[in-house]
């Protein structure tokens, strides 16, 4: 039996970062599941990459910029057409205070 | 036979010669759609109306002799996950049903300038995440040769559509392989363009530096038809990149005399099928016949690919995934105590559970005390992977592997297993590491009748030379030319 690498109290806090939420048998699943996975994940480690630069972006290009001007954007009744929790061009949502 | 039966560059023809019209195209289309796909069920909206608008204005330009422009009359079905103005996009998730997005993709808007004519949105594993379309929210879409199996994914409403002629034509996206399995498991031509080629504006992002959209065709000539009309630069996309964009149909036809390709012997693995690695080596003697040179190559790295995608791709994704917490669009919870709790029952609810399983892992990887070893970590085996083609590609043209370990499996085999289905992607998750482009076509059928695909890749921005492979390949090979039967299956008393 592989030794567990992420225990259910992590997965609960990995939940809580992610804003998700799992009952009892998910947070079962999810932790056995999740543990496999990672056990894969360990092959990783058989490699020496101590002087290997990581790569984030696969072409090498520099970055671009586009002047900064001020175009036509979306009319503001698009934009909050697709939500029913709207009023006075606001978004609703529950207080936050 | 019928119209929607014909390759894209056959209807074009027709059309301006005037010997059929856009409209009667148009009809034959639907009327297939209305035939096959409660069986296939690979659409998730049609737009009828306005497709047989435009095939009405499209004759209209023809009447008056106009130029036609480069895919007049041309029947597109676009991948749920890209955006279309007016009409609902889901990316096959219960959180956007109902979102209909104000803008369209660049991709969008280059298809119909170029007279294409987008007839609706087809299904998709939910986020693109998987490989078979059992992740939709909606159902999933069966594979046209055997409707008891999948058609891959997650293109595999795009890709079973083109299978079944509802469409000449469709787009697909491609981030570890989601384009070239479903088209190797239902015997279509489906190419992932070099990482910036193609604009992703608009394209709904699951791994930004993984995600590309590209065509899936029924030959290679509609593939570089397409590709010339979509690919290009676009300031609305900074990761795209500014070169111009070649005449893929013309350098197709040239031959491939003298071309250098590599078989990397890393792709020949235990648990390949006997039947994929026969057709494999049936296929690369046509190769050598027709005057190319074939050399056993390595990529060292190969076996650390799937744990570097799955530790990037789940990162970026939870991070894009982010932005649906049914504040501005899309679904929200009914119930909540608060904000916090309406973020937290949004997502659970909204989401599946392998975009769930994906978000918590990348968040995991990214999180303080392990983002060194795990997400880091693979960004450096990444550089490796990409250093191994790298090396390659300075002594061969292109590499040639199979695209998919096995023909199409049957539905529910592997759901239960995330890691099992992870390992359908093996051969197409280090292209999309690299960031080079690579094409799936079929290259023969198993004994029971289930397509094979072969997969030439190429480097980075060598579109050029994979198309031109795979047309000559396409254009000499011995393969049969067939059309799936899309038979319903008679359940011997089964459970449904």
């Amino acid at each position: 039996m592989t030794e567990k690498i992420i225990t259910k109290k992590e997965v609960e806090y990995v939940a809580k970062l992610a804003k998700l939420e799992f009952n009892e048998r998910e947070k079962e699943e999810f932790t056995s599941q999740l543990n496999s996975i990672l056990d894969y994940f360990k092959k990783l480690n058989k490699l020496d990459t101590e002087r290997v630069e990581p790569t984030a972006y696969v072409i090498s290009m520099p970055n671009l910029l586009n002047e900064d001007e001020v175009k036509p954007s979306l009319p503001q009744e698009e934009v909050l057409s697709n939500s029913k929790y709207v009023k006075k061009g606001y978004f609703k949502v529950p207080k936050i205070m | 036979m019928t119209l929607n039966q014909l390759t894209a560059h056959e209807a074009i023809n027709l059309i301006k010669k005037k010997r059929i019209t856009a409209y009667e195209i148009m009809q034959d289309i639907f009327n297939q759609i209305d035939k096959v796909d409660n069986l296939i069920k690979a659409f998730l909206v049609i737009n009828r109306e306005e497709a047989l608008i435009q095939a009405k204005e499209i004759d209209k330009k023809v009447k008056n002799g106009e130029k036609l422009p480069p895919l007049a009359g041309v029947a597109v079905a676009i991948k749920d996950i890209i955006a279309t103005r007016g009409t609902e996009t889901t990316c096959g998730s219960k959180i956007l049903k109902g979102f209909i997005p104000p803008y369209n993709a660049t991709v969008i808007n280059r298809l119909r300038e170029a007279g294409a004519i987008i007839i609706g949105k087809t299904n998709m594993d939910e986020f693109a995440m998987g490989s078979s379309t059992e992740n939709s929210a909606f159902g999933p879409t069966y594979n046209p040769w055997d409707l008891e199996r999948v058609p891959g994914g997650s293109s595999g409403g795009s890709t079973a559509a083109v299978a079944a002629d509802e469409t000449f034509v469709a787009l697909g996206t491609d981030t570890g392989g989601s384009i070239r399995q479903p088209a190797s498991l239902c015997g279509m031509v489906g190419l992932k363009p070099t990482y910036g080629r193609v604009s992703r504006y608009g394209l709904v992002a699951y791994a930004s530096s993984l995600d590309q959209i590209g065509p899936i065709t029924k030959d290679v000539t509609d593939c570089a038809l397409v590709m010339k009309v979509i690919s290009g630069h676009d300031n609305m996309d900074s990761t795209s990149v500014n070169l111009e964009v070649p005449d893929y149909l013309k350098s197709c036809q040239e031959g491939i005399k003298d071309l250098k390709i590599g078989v990397p012997k890393e792709y020949f693995i235990e648990g390949i099928d006997p039947e994929v690695k026969g057709a494999l080596d049936k296929a690369l003697k046509i190769f050598e016949k027709l005057g190319a040179k074939i050399e056993e190559a390595s990529l060292p790295h190969t076996e650390y690919s799937l744990p570097t995608y799955y530790l990037i791709a789940t990162a970026e994704a939870s991070s894009n995934l982010a932005r649906y917490d049914g504040v501005q669009y899309g679904y929200r919870a009914e119930e909540y105590e608060d904000l916090s709790s309406m973020y937290q029952k949004t997502r659970s609810e909204g989401f599946g559970s392998e975009v769930k399983r994906r978000i918590m892992l990348g968040t995991y990887a990214l999180s303080s005390g392990y983002y060194d070893a795990y997400y880091l970590k693979a960004q450096k085996v990444r550089t490796l992977i990409k250093e191994d083609f790298d090396k390659v590609f300075s002594k061969y043209d292109i590499l040639i592997t199979p695209t998919s370990p096995t023909p199409a499996f049957k539905l529910n085999e592997k759901v239960s297993d995330p890691l099992t289905m992870y390992l359908s992607d093996i051969f197409t998750i280090p292209i999309n590491l690299a960031g080079i482009p690579a094409i799936s076509i079929n290259c023969g059928y198993s004994k029971s009748n289930l397509p094979i695909g072969l997969q030439i890749i190429g480097k980075h921005f060598s579109e050029e030379t994979i198309l031109r492979a795979a047309f000559n390949f396409e254009q000499n090979n011995s393969v049969e030319k067939k059309k799936p039967s899309i038979k319903p299956v008679k359940h011997k008393g089964a459970k449904k």
